[in-house]
């Protein structure tokens, strides 16, 4: 019998090959914890992000721009859902996953917990929430468990034209009207640094990074892949004609990088805490949607049973 | 075309586009308050299909009609311009509720595309061509439900039979027809619609019935007017949220 | 865990993309019966036009080899090279073979 150090180090080999983990390969209970709580975030920030964009369906300003946004909550929610099952393929259950998020054991990202105020809010969603989690989101294709992996790639694949719909959103008021361009601006102004915030604490301070890097969950540290988002996205914002709201932000020829100033922590923290301005309505609306659609699951579940019954009899 | 007849087309064209984005508006309320994940997705899918075809079809009203384009037909009009059926416009209630306005409309509008599809119109029999494929989906969509909740457990039995029961007094105004149809029905252009409501009964008392429910009380009184901009108390408030940010920034695009 | 949670049996969907190829695995669904578990499945995996055909399957029901078993089950048939068609030497001469 070989013990668990041995297994470890095994493990740990595996991985440094770059072969990825499959769900029935042994694997630390760590690595299963920490995975479990990586992928199932993931799926809740998925989830819970398609009520601010939701918001605005029922009033967006045109037929096209209607049919986008839907589709691209209905994405998100697909999303999702790959999601929760890369994390069932680890033994745990889609009800379980409800209740720790219900119970608040397990966490989403904190932009969400912004409200949506302007339509102008669609696209910055898309342009930066959208771009922010993408950088995040190619890098974990190369993640070590593979049903995560696999899932990652599907939705890059999918998530590109979140993006681009939420750039051609804001393209088309900055090139509109000044009252237009000035929503537009403001929209900018409120999600620049949720966005940022958005990468996690700087990699000092971040609590579970240096095992992730070692274990390949996550592949590129929280600032390194903060930096990649800000550079990739000033030129961005200067074709808008956008102001980015950090006095801070300059090119630094040196680092071959982009400078920037000081993110609030303070406030990172207590969104994460719950003090954000949405916490508590987007959970409440989630358990109650659950909670009053108990008896259509319960229906569903009946008629099947009598179903599955009424086939063996015919059976026999 | 002559004048006359060209006026009508436009009229029953806008009706069916009013009732696919005012259905598909509604529904898309259901976004992120789905009974569970995979049918939140499927809510989204459907509705998604029905704003497709008002699309198509609005678009089609604005080339009859001197150039006007999609959008007008959604946020340039009044509540007494939409002439959306009345039941695509009640409220989403339960879930058993949606299922029940979905039984109902589906049903109808797949019997009419089915017709269309013989339209001497080669544009809307192109449109009932694709529309058919969607609806057949709608349909089945709907009577799984209607049969899953009827068939179900006692509480969903009785949801469910609310449903089919509120939204009853509303489902002959699906029906309704205007005088200047009845050219296009002698051209060949669309099906008598009044018509096709026998059929429409007969498949939907089978689903009714299936799903161990009751089938309302056929001779009951029923509401009308939605052909002539006659609306329930709904419509208003589904177009101010509709129409919100268009009025608010008059003349922009976006 | 909530007692009044029930988010129905687990399916894994295999979708054909073309007439004529293989159906692969695409992820899974929650579905209480085979009807909605078909239809869960295209409205998932199918958004974009990606589907021909699809299979769905109670989790339930698929066997999977162990990674225990890895070795025994995969490497005897390593040194089989006799399996293969190039292991055959066939003077040029000869044509279509």
């Amino acid at each position: 019998m070989e013990n668990v150090m041995e297994l470890e180090a095994q493990f740990q080999a595996k991985i440094d090959r770059g072969e990825f983990i499959e769900p029935k390969d042994w694997m630390p209970e760590k690595y299963r914890k920490t995975l479990i709580r990586q992928i199932s975030q993931h799926a809740h920030s998925e989830i819970i992000g398609m009520q601010p964009e939701g918001n605005w369906i029922t009033r967006a300003p045109s037929l096209r721009r209607k049919a986008i946004l839907l589709a691209k909550i209905q994405d998100e929610a697909g999303h999702g859902l790959y999601l929760y099952s890369a994390c069932e393929t680890m033994g745990i259950s889609r009800e379980e996953l409800n209740h720790q998020l219900h119970t608040g054991a397990a966490k989403y990202s904190s932009i969400f917990n912004y409200p949506t105020l302007s339509w102008a809010d669609m696209g910055a969603i898309g342009w930066l929430v959208d771009g922010a989690a993408i950088v995040n989101q190619v890098s974990l294709q190369r993640t070590s468990y593979g049903p995560y992996a696999r899932a990652m790639v599907r939705i890059c694949k999918e998530e590109s034209f979140h993006q681009r719909q939420g750039y051609e959103l804001l393209l088309s008021l900055c090139r509109g009207t000044a009252e237009q361009k000035a929503m537009a601006q403001d929209a900018m102004n409120r999600w620049w640094w949720p966005s940022l915030m958005m990468f996690g604490p700087h990699d000092a301070e971040s609590a579970h990074s240096a095992q992730s890097m070692q274990w390949k969950i996550k592949r590129e540290s929280n600032d390194e892949l903060r930096q990649k988002f800000i550079d990739k996205t000033v030129a961005q914002a200067e074709f808008l004609g956008l102001t980015i709201p950090d006095p801070d932000l300059k090119w630094n020829a040196e680092r071959g990088h982009y400078d920037f100033g000081q993110i609030d922590w303070e406030e990172f923290n207590n969104v994460i805490r719950g003090n954000g301005p949405c916490n508590k309505q987007r959970l409440n609306h989630h358990v109650k949607v659950h909670e009053e659609n108990v008896w259509v699951r319960e229906a569903a579940n009946a008629y099947a049973k009598k179903n599955a019954k009424k086939s063996e009899t015919l059976v026999a | 075309m002559s004048q006359g007849i060209n006026s009508s087309l436009i009229k029953f064209v806008v009706r069916l586009g009013d009732n696919n984005l005012i259905l598909g508006h509604r529904l898309s309320e259901w976004c992120s308050k789905g009974p569970f994940l995979e049918e939140d997705i499927a809510m989204s899918n459907i509705a998604l299909d029905y704003i497709g075809q008002a699309r198509v079809l609005y678009s089609y009203a604005g080339q009859l009609d001197g150039g006007k384009n999609e959008d007008y037909y959604a946020y340039e009009r009044r509540e007494h311009e939409f002439t959306n059926a009345l039941l695509c416009e009640t409220p989403n209630g339960d879930f058993g509720m949606t299922v029940a306005r979905q039984l109902y409309y589906s049903v109808f509008a797949y019997a009419l595309c089915n017709a269309l599809l013989k339209s001497k119109d080669e544009t809307l029999s192109g449109y009932a061509g694709k529309a058919v494929k969607e609806l057949a989906y709608h349909v089945r969509h709907a009577s799984d439900w209607t049969l899953r909740l009827g068939d179900g457990t006692e509480e969903s039995n009785k949801r469910m039979q609310h449903g089919i029961d509120e939204l009853w007094m509303y489902t002959h105004d699906l029906f309704a027809t205007l005088e200047s149809d009845k050219e296009l029905v002698a051209a060949g252009i669309i099906p008598d619609v009044a018509a096709m409501k026998g059929e429409w009964l007969e498949q939907v008392k089978d689903v009714i019935q299936r799903a161990t429910l009751t089938m309302p009380d056929v001779n009951a009184w029923q509401m009308e007017g939605s052909r002539k901009g006659r609306h329930t108390e709904n419509i208003g408030y589904i177009i101010s949220e509709l129409q919100y940010v268009t009025r608010a920034y008059p003349g922009c695009e976006w | 865990m909530s007692s009044n949670d029930n988010q129905f049996p687990l399916w894994e969907v295999f979708v054909q993309t073309k007439s004529g190829t293989p159906y692969k695995h695409a992820g899974s669904v929650h579905a209480a019966d085979k009807e909605m578990a078909i239809m869960n499945a295209r409205d998932l995996y199918t958004r974009r036009n990606e589907g021909n055909a699809l299979w769905v399957v109670p989790s339930n029901a698929i066997v999977a080899s162990s990674p225990e078993d890895m070795g025994a089950f995969f490497e005897p048939s390593n040194d089989k090279a006799y399996r293969h068609p190039t292991f055959y030497v066939i003077p040029n001469e000869v044509k279509h073979i």
